[in-house]
């Protein structure tokens, strides 16, 4: 760099975007401060300030639906991840070995899920269980959000496959591994951290879908989210927002600890 | 030992095409198959009682999104859901322009640190993006409630008398769809500023821009890719929003996913909600041909980067 | 140099090619047949795109021939997976495993052989040492310089004993000094372990330094096949004798038994090597190399002197021929005091004149 630091700095910097930055910033967090301040409010109406308590929190956990609920969200979120995970790592291998037609394709359809509005995507797939006398519960929900957590769990799996140099694949075979071999013991371990980064996204994706899970809840498929949209609806208590903010405690922890991963295994 | 078979797997251990096919066929099942469904479904006949359609081929289920029909028979146009669709293209660029005018300068700002704020400065954007919408639309009806944060603090410096009601309005829609996207338009724009190079920008100072120049006509220009994608990004979803609309907007002011969601919950009828459905993708698709259009444009201007990139 | 021995590895007419982009096809091997020798240095030398690298990955069986056979002591192995051969290589990029130690990158291959434990941990140890890293097996390939990478790989590959080691521009990545090095480690462990070896590389140096035998390819053929001296002194071709070292070509054509070079004139019997091609009453090319040229300042000489460059105690000069120029490289101390723009004679060592195939 030829400039004095200083001056290089000064001139990047356009007048107010600091300030505008600070409000953006300010914009995307304070809501969710105000939502986890309130859940420790002592009055019954949530914007109205008492007194601090741990009450709700003792109130949401002893309740028989909402741990029902939290298994259901936690069952169908393991699932998914572990099926899409598998699914994603066959395709992020398969993609780069398709020809050029093909590969375009499946990546379309891949994507599709992001594209296309989830509320389609939502009562598409209800359609087509009720056509199909799949019966509406854990298991629909757990099906459909395993189709929309693949490219959730591709990504990172396919940005760690494609960084991998193919002459370690090709000395394996010089040393003696076999196809299989190579899969288990070079391929498979070079992509685990993004296999792993892949489920920690598939499995907050699932946690903390709503419109899907809302859909094809059926009779005994409700989500933590969709319980907590029943909750909302009808009254609003410091108890949603203790339930919020576990919800946003659990997904905050699992997208750092991938974060963490995915910077440290590059 | 002669052998006339070729080596098999002439590139050893990078697996093969058809370890995709497991996954496609499960995303052919449960992606293409419900669209496909829901294609036909909307030309299908309404069920007389419960869910689901009755077998026969109609064209009511659109005739439906234009006319409606009297108790006497008579045909009329009903501006209803052109109406509804109207509200919800209008909602989203919005939401889009505004996410736009806050996205520009934080996403600049964050270009313009040093790589290890950058890094730090970008994963803050995305935190809000995986956490839930259900819980992020929530804060949004405590934070504009009438006995709200807000209106206490109108009222406590004396600014109001009486609380403004800004939950279940418009208004309300469309802060929580710019606070739902907001980190998709400043990912991509973030994106295309972090390759820009600012050496470019000194060059022009150097031959007497203003900072205000420099920003219009070398920074903005050079950051066109993103701003495009970061549009389409925002306006796509935003255009499909239901928790917003239901949560914030309080049955006021509907949009599309309200009107699907009530075909399959409470009106029953599912081929006009698969109808809607339909003419929902219909716009989807012109917006990204349109999408690519322009980026195509942009990039044969010699802006240099690929589209797909930012995506 | 008589080669009483069976060859270890044989490569009779083989032929590769690929499919380019734009439809059309490259031919990277076409019919080419080697024999290396039982416990020999082989080097495949040529520029990049010649086919070598292809022929060795022919040999390992990362690509499978199009036509032709490979035979590893008389066997054909061109059918069998790359896996099952016993011949090995270390990679230009040495593609050692990242998550493995460089103990566990060395017993892979072991290990895939089914060697019981405590044999492997033996193997693994001798490897080590043979490549002089006894105590780096704990590291990861990433904690390791280039060099100790190198020799990582070398030892990983070397641990299996393969009939035939192959080496893929080993040395290409490592700077100038620590690839000196290098190249005598590997003949040393040539030699200490007989294994024969087969090296790519498009530095004529190193390929004169290392090679018990050069293969030199041009375009998907081998040219010429022998022992480096023997390359350097008997091209048989305008390629080779240009590729390896410098060399003039000379366009020769013959009239009435007297051969002239053209913008020379005649050139007397005794500039010719005598084991030469003899020559016939067509179109020729001669090679001489610069340091058989002498050119002498004359005032009344037929050139003109185009650059006089003096590098420590020699002088390079350009001399020019009409249609093309003549390059030199004689002691000073012959020509002191020439400068570009004098006029000279120019004459050849006697018997340093080749015929060569164009």
């Amino acid at each position: 760099m030829t400039s004095p630091r200083g001056t290089g700095t000064s001139l990047k910097n356009f007048p107010l975007f600091g300030p505008i930055t600070a409000i953006v910033f300010a914009f995307l967090y304070v809501p969710l401060l105000f939502v986890i301040g309130y859940s420790f409010n002592s009055n019954r109406i949530v914007t109205v300030w008492k007194g601090f308590t741990f009450d709700w929190y003792v109130e949401v956990m002893g309740n028989d639906d909402i741990q029902r609920a939290v298994i259901n969200s936690l069952r169908i979120a393991a699932i998914s991840t572990i099926l899409s995970v598998i699914l994603a790592t066959g395709l992020a291998i398969g993609l780069l070995r398709m020809v050029r037609v093909g590969r375009t394709a499946a990546w379309s359809l891949i994507m599709a899920p992001l594209v296309i509005p989830e509320i389609v995507f939502a009562i598409g797939t209800l359609a087509l269980f009720v056509q199909i006398r799949f019966t509406l519960g854990v298991d629909s929900i757990t099906l459909a959000h395993t189709a929309f957590c693949i490219p959730f769990a591709l990504l990172p799996i396919r940005a760690r496959l494609r960084s991998v140099d193919l002459s370690i694949y090709e000395a394996a075979a010089d040393l003696g591994a076999n196809e299989w071999t190579i899969f288990r013991r070079i391929t498979l371990p070079l992509l685990a951290p993004g296999i792993v980064a892949g489920a920690l996204l598939a499995f907050i994706i699932s946690l903390d879908d709503f419109i899907v899970s809302y859909f094809l809840a059926g009779a005994g498929g409700t989500t933590l989210p969709v319980y907590i949209f029943g909750m909302i609806r009808n009254a609003i208590t410091p108890g949603v927002n203790a339930l919020s903010t576990l919800l946003l405690l659990a997904s905050v922890v699992i997208v750092t600890i991938s974060y963490v991963i995915a910077i440290r295994k590059r | 030992m002669a052998q006339s078979t070729r080596v098999r797997g002439a590139k050893p251990g990078q697996g093969s095409w058809w370890a995709g096919l497991p996954g496609i066929a499960y995303l052919v099942l449960l992606v293409l198959a419900p669209l496909v469904v829901i294609l036909i479904y909307s030309f299908l006949s309404r069920a007389k009682l419960g869910v689901g359609v009755k077998w026969e081929f109609t064209l009511q289920p659109y005739v439906d999104l234009f006319y409606s029909e009297s108790l006497s028979g008579a045909r009329s146009f009903d501006p209803t859901y052109v109406q509804i669709f109207l509200n919800s293209v209008i909602y989203s660029l919005i939401t889009a322009v505004v996410c736009l005018i806050m996205a520009i300068p934080i996403a600049l700002w964050i270009a313009t640190r040093s790589p290890r704020w950058r890094m730090l400065l970008v994963f803050l954007v995305t935190i809000p993006f995986w956490t839930s919408l259900l819980i992020r639309t929530y804060a949004f009806v405590i934070i504009l409630n009438d006995n709200g944060p807000i209106n206490e603090a109108l009222q406590g410096l004396g600014i109001v008398s009486a609380p403004i009601s800004m939950l279940y309005t418009p208004f309300a829609t469309i802060v929580g769809l710019v606070y739902s996207f907001l980190p998709f338009m400043i990912l991509p724009i973030y994106a295309s500023a972090e390759r820009f190079d600012f050496r470019l920008a000194e060059a022009a100072y150097d031959l007497g821009a203003t900072k205000l120049t420099v920003l219009r006509r070398i920074v903005l220009p050079a950051v066109r890719p993103g701003i495009i994608a970061g549009f389409i990004l925002v306006f796509i979803p935003a255009l499909g929003s239901f928790l917003a609309p239901e949560l914030l907007g309080g049955g006021k002011t509907s949009m599309i996913a309200n009107v699907i969601a009530a075909q399959f919950g409470a009106s029953r009828n599912w081929p006009f909600g698969a109808a809607l459905s339909v003419m929902v993708l219909v716009i989807v698709m012109l917006a990204l041909v349109v999408f690519v259009a322009v980026a195509r444009r942009t990039a044969r201007r010699g802006s240099g980067q690929s589209m797909e990139s930012l995506l | 140099m008589p080669q009483e021995a069976a060859p270890a590895l044989h490569v009779r007419g083989v032929s590769k090619s690929f499919p380019t982009p734009e439809g059309g096809e490259v031919h990277a091997l076409d019919n080419v047949s080697l024999s290396v020798a039982d416990g020999s240095f082989m080097v495949l030398l040529g520029p990049s795109g010649c086919g070598k690298t292809t022929l060795l990955r022919c040999i390992a069986g990362l690509e499978s021939p199009d036509a032709g056979e490979i035979l590893l002591r008389g066997e054909r192995i061109d059918g069998i997976p790359v896996w099952k051969r016993r011949v090995n290589t270390v990679f230009q990029s040495y593609a050692l495993f990242p998550h493995m130690t460089v103990a566990q990158n060395i017993a892979f291959g072991l290990q895939m052989d089914k060697l019981p434990k405590e044999e492997v941990t033996h193997k693994v140890q001798a490897a080590l040492s043979l490549v002089r890293l006894s105590d780096l097996g704990a590291r990861r390939p990433n904690q390791l310089s280039g060099g100790q990478q190198q020799r990582v790989a070398l030892a990983r590959a070397l641990a299996k004993q393969p009939e035939v080691l192959l080496l893929d521009e080993p040395l290409s990545a490592l700077d100038l000094k620590l690839r000196r090095g290098m190249q005598l480690e590997l003949k040393r462990l040539q030699q200490e372990t007989h294994i024969t070896f087969i090296l790519v590389t498009h530095d004529q140096d190193e390929a004169m330094s290392m090679g018990d035998e050069v293969a030199v390819f041009d375009s998907g053929r081998i040219v010429q096949v022998g022992p480096p001296r023997e390359v350097y002194l008997r091209p048989r071709t305008r390629f080779v004798a240009d590729f390896i070292g410098e060399a003039n070509i000379l366009d020769i054509s013959v009239a009435a038994g007297t051969a002239s070079a053209a913008g020379i004139g005649p050139i007397p019997m005794d500039m010719w090597s005598g084991d030469a091609p003899p020559l016939t009453d067509a179109q020729h090319f001669a090679a001489v190399r610069p340091e058989d040229v002498t050119v002498s300042p004359d005032a009344s000489g037929r050139f003109t002197v185009l650059d006089a460059t003096f590098i420590g105690g020699d002088l390079h000069a350009v001399v020019d021929l009409g249609t093309h120029t003549l390059t030199s490289r004689q002691p000073a101390a012959d020509a002191a005091g020439m400068c570009s723009g004098d006029r000279c004679e120019v004459s050849f060592r006697p018997g340093s004149l080749r015929v060569v195939e164009a």
